[in-house]
């Protein structure tokens, strides 16, 4: 299955919510390691989870969160 | 709360707790806002939660972090509010802008992105500043509101999709739809609003 850069994405973010099926993960990576937009995108969408971490706290440092 | 969790009247609590408790409030009050989007809400699930946590001192004790148990206890009380409001509401729908048409502009007919996204410049380094940490509320805000409610409760209540699905009495698919068209909205206004600048 070749994804296209859109279906990619509704992939990356559905990563971040449930485990994705062995032959998704394989055609993530497909696309993946050839197309430079979606690698951001999917460093773009972690990066959320932590900025949305940090909004929590308020900025501060906490342990168990 | 579980019925392993005691508790006595919030009278009884130690003036010490209460004083500790008190000044969290300000830190509770903006959790609770960023969830709920109304100022009255927030309010009353704040009042409701330091209710239980003065109640129950005597869960906390032993307990590293206060803020971390009162932010625990205020979770609950949160998605009881939420409830709240989505009993109040019609059925769920997608807000405008579902499916086919969406992210137009963004991707060419078969799928591939009009511009490829570019990469952001050490974007740990914006992690802990509070002129990123208003950046992003600005566009928390932004959002549609029931996508903004999933995706809070996806990430700030740290819930999974489960439970937002049946807190929102909608499928997994369409709990996932928002929450991608949330992260695809929020990484174009951090993008703009200040990555580029």
């Amino acid at each position: 299955m070749l994804l296209s850069c859109k279906e990619t994405t509704r992939l990356l973010s559905q990563g971040e919510d449930r485990r994705l099926t062995f032959g998704e993960r394989v055609a993530l990576r497909v696309h993946l390691a050839i197309c430079n937009g979606c690698r951001n995108v999917n460093a773009q969408f972690k990066f959320l989870r932590l900025a949305m971490k940090d909004l929590a706290s308020d900025g501060s440092e906490e342990k168990s969160a | 709360m579980g019925a392993r969790f005691r508790t006595s009247s919030p009278l009884a609590a130690s003036a010490d707790f209460r004083r500790q408790i008190e000044d969290l409030r300000p830190y509770l009050l903006r959790y609770a806002s960023l969830q709920l989007r109304d100022a009255a809400a927030a309010e009353d699930a704040v009042q409701e939660g330091l209710l239980a946590a003065l109640a129950g001192e005597a869960n906390f004790a032993g307990r590293s972090n206060l803020r971390t148990w009162l932010t625990g206890i205020l979770k609950h009380k949160i998605v009881d509010a939420i409830r709240r409001q989505s009993r109040e509401r019609t059925a769920a729908e997608l807000e405008p802008g579902s499916d086919a048409k969406e992210f137009d502009g963004l991707f060419d007919r078969r799928g591939h992105w009009e511009e490829s996204p570019d990469a952001w410049e050490q974007p740990e380094g914006a992690l802990g500043q509070k002129q990123f940490l208003a950046a992003l509320e600005a566009c928390l805000r932004a959002l549609p509101e029931r996508t903004a409610r999933a995706f809070m409760m996806r990430e700030h209540l740290g819930l999974e999709t489960s439970e937002i699905c049946k807190e929102l009495q909608i499928t997994p698919t369409h709990c996932w739809v928002m929450l991608h068209r949330a992260r695809m909205a929020l990484r174009l206004c951090l993008q703009t609003n200040w990555f580029e600048k």
